[in-house]
């Protein structure tokens, strides 16, 4: 695992760069640039990825306060369901299950949902909960529905506030991912700002993109006073940056998008990648998991079931029509068959699914 | 080369802008790409629009933009056909693929299947050249997006690793129903390459990752060629044809594939009796 030095001169000046305020002014005939901020190659790790809000953020929209409903579900973890749709104005990006963990210190953040305004919403659900402050956050991976709340956490941890008040003293919230999470996000970060600013609409204001303080090759630990996180990176399976945590003092693992109850699978990654990390974790014994989409906790290893039943299934499908040198529009077409009772979503999912498979086993 | 420059000039709004001034017949309407297109692809030669002699299927709506499975059938009766092209209208640099067929190419149905990448809604344009020298074109509209920009690799570690790494195969026989060629038969071929298109951003550096793209291929059979490809950053990650050809006694397929950077990667089916 390795921890970056911190460059808070650097940073300071990048922070500096950002000024929400002109981002309402910036004219709607005014051609975007594409790369927006674009930092310097000194920025690697720690950068802010500064991105201007659209143009229509004076919506009322943007005025509806969120707040989200916390369950404890083991005493200190806390999860905020994500609701089992794509994002969208309505859900203004909490889709994604955010989780946070009560130390006697500090607390830890597990991932911080697919806003700006999500992120602040989980901030004050801290706040009904601890006024401890927030010392470090950890991303699960980098899709935006579970990073782009980050902004939200930044600066003096017992501020606990959006944004570094300049001349702040203590230690700055440590943001820490999987080693290969920065460059997944990096390279995406235009589109998913893009993408989920079109789909949230008003509510995306001040959303942007905050890259990993530190980064964790294969394990780490995470002390938040009398009480330990276990971090352990895993080999390409959702993503090539799944991380996955857990809490020692109540042997609950927080599995990311490793695992997906009702909401269906999407593959960013490699299924057999993901099938053989499953298998690793399997053997974890803990008492209760955590999902990136599902219920606030279920219980463990049965929780994976269903999902390894899916893997299986397209498996089989996939390789059965490679076997007989069917092509991928084959397998999609015959993808509509497929029983997928129980799976939400999979009308968005499947025959991504089956595509990004395809193009895998094809190369057994 | 008039496809390279073509690249070049569509990367960017001011680019654009030059290329429709070199290009008086271009539409005044800023969609209407296809004239401008069509100009610097054919020049004034004329085009069969709607053209019923072959058929592309592609999905109306894409699952994933960044492997979008392309089919056109070209049966029998299409004649003697020497070229297909494949457009993606509204891309960067549009000309996706364009194969120039060989002797070893299936002389009754021909098939071509592969996949491409759609950066944002729009027509696939494919366009057979006759040997009378004819142009017959037909359109199908695409709903997909984010297939140049987004980085479609799943591992990027792994899509580099593997850089280069072909197969080549015997599928199966073409199954066109009676009076098929009965020697026709179906071939894929696969290469390892991460197609980056040059416009994918790395944020940690702020430089655009450079294009490092498949631009050349050859398929023979024995020595005759079943087609030749000039390819552009359109064609998906791992590039992946399937395509008919004439199989003859034990002659084996075999692939050569160049990339932008110069490099060469080569496979062949192993000969017969082995």
């Amino acid at each position: 695992m390795g921890k970056s030095p911190p460059d808070d001169r650097h940073n300071d000046r990048l922070r500096a760069s950002y000024k929400p305020s002109q981002s309402p002014s910036r004219s709607a005939g005014s051609l975007p640039g594409r790369r927006d901020v674009v930092l310097g190659a000194t920025a690697a790790v720690g950068a802010l990825l500064v991105r201007p809000s659209p143009a229509f953020i004076t919506s009322a929209h943007a005025a509806v306060p969120m707040v989200l409903q916390t369950e404890e579900v083991a005493p200190g973890v806390f999860v905020a369901r994500g609701v089992h749709a794509v994002m969208s104005g309505d859900n203004g990006g909490h889709i994604a299950n955010l989780a946070f963990v009560v130390g006697r210190e500090r607390v830890a953040v597990i991932d911080t949902g697919g806003s700006f305004k999500v992120g602040m919403a989980l901030l004050e659900a801290i706040r009904t909960r601890t006024s401890l402050p927030v010392g470090v956050v950890i991303n699960t991976h980098m899709h935006p529905d579970h990073v782009l709340g980050n902004a939200a956490f930044e600066g003096s941890p017992s501020a606990g506030s959006k944004s570094a008040a300049p001349g702040s003293t203590g230690p700055a919230v440590e943001f820490i991912a999987h080693q290969k999470m920065a460059r997944g996000l990096s390279a995406r970060a235009d589109r998913y700002l893009e993408h989920n600013g079109a789909a949230i609409g008003a509510g995306f204001e001040g959303t942007r993109v905050v890259l990993p303080t530190r980064t964790v090759d294969t394990a780490a630990e995470v002390d938040l006073g009398g009480r330990t996180l276990l971090l352990q990176a895993h080999a390409t399976a959702h993503t090539d940056n799944d991380l996955t945590i857990r809490d020692l003092e109540t042997n609950t693992l927080f599995a990311g998008d490793l695992l997906f109850s009702g909401h269906i699978p999407t593959i960013d990654g490699s299924l057999r990648g993901w099938l053989k990390v499953l298998d690793q974790l399997v053997k974890q014994p803990v008492a209760r998991v955590v999902p990136g989409h599902g219920p606030a906790s279920m219980t463990w290893p049965d929780a994976v079931e269903p999902q390894r039943r899916y893997f299986e299934m397209l498996t089989n499908n996939i390789r059965g029509l490679i076997k007989q040198g069917r092509s991928l529009e084959d397998a999609l077409y015959a993808a509509a068959r497929d029983n997928l009772v129980g799976w939400e979503l999979s009308q968005e999912y499947h025959k991504r699914n089956v595509a990004v498979a395809f193009a895998e086993l094809e190369w057994e | 080369m008039a496809l390279q420059t073509l690249s070049r000039l569509m990367c960017g709004a001011l680019a654009a802008a030059a290329l429709v001034s070199v290009a008086p017949m271009a539409s005044a309407n800023d969609d209407d790409v296809w004239p401008a297109l069509r100009s610097e692809l054919f020049g004034n030669r004329p085009i069969v629009e709607q053209s019923t002699l072959f058929t592309v299927d592609a999905p109306y709506r894409a699952d994933d933009a960044a492997i979008v499975p392309i089919t056109v059938k070209l049966p029998a009766s299409a004649g003697d056909v020497r070229k297909l092209t494949l457009v993606v209208e509204k891309n960067p640099a549009p000309m996706a693929a364009s194969f120039t067929f060989g002797a070893a190419a299936a002389t009754g149905e021909r098939v071509i299947q592969t996949r491409l990448r759609f950066d944002m809604y729009s027509n696939l344009r494919a366009v057979v050249e006759l040997a009378d020298g004819s142009l017959h074109m037909t359109t199908r509209f695409v709903k997909a997006a984010g297939g140049c920009s987004a980085p479609a690799l799943k591992d990027a570690d792994e899509a580099l690793a593997l850089i280069g790494k072909s197969h080549i195969k015997d599928v199966a026989a073409l199954d066109s129903g009676a009076g098929g060629s009965t020697a026709a038969r179906i071939g894929q071929v696969m290469v390892r390459h991460p197609n980056y298109s040059g416009m994918q951003m790395n944020q940690l550096t702020g430089l655009y990752i450079p294009a490092k793209f498949v631009t050349a291929m050859t398929v023979q059979r024995g020595a005759d060629t079943v087609f030749d490809l000039e390819a552009g950053i359109s064609l998906s990650e791992d590039p992946n044809i399937r395509f008919t050809y004439l199989a003859a006694g034990g002659a084996s397929l075999s692939v050569t594939t160049t990339d932008s950077d110069g490099r060469v990667f080569k496979a062949a089916t192993p000969p017969a009796g082995s």
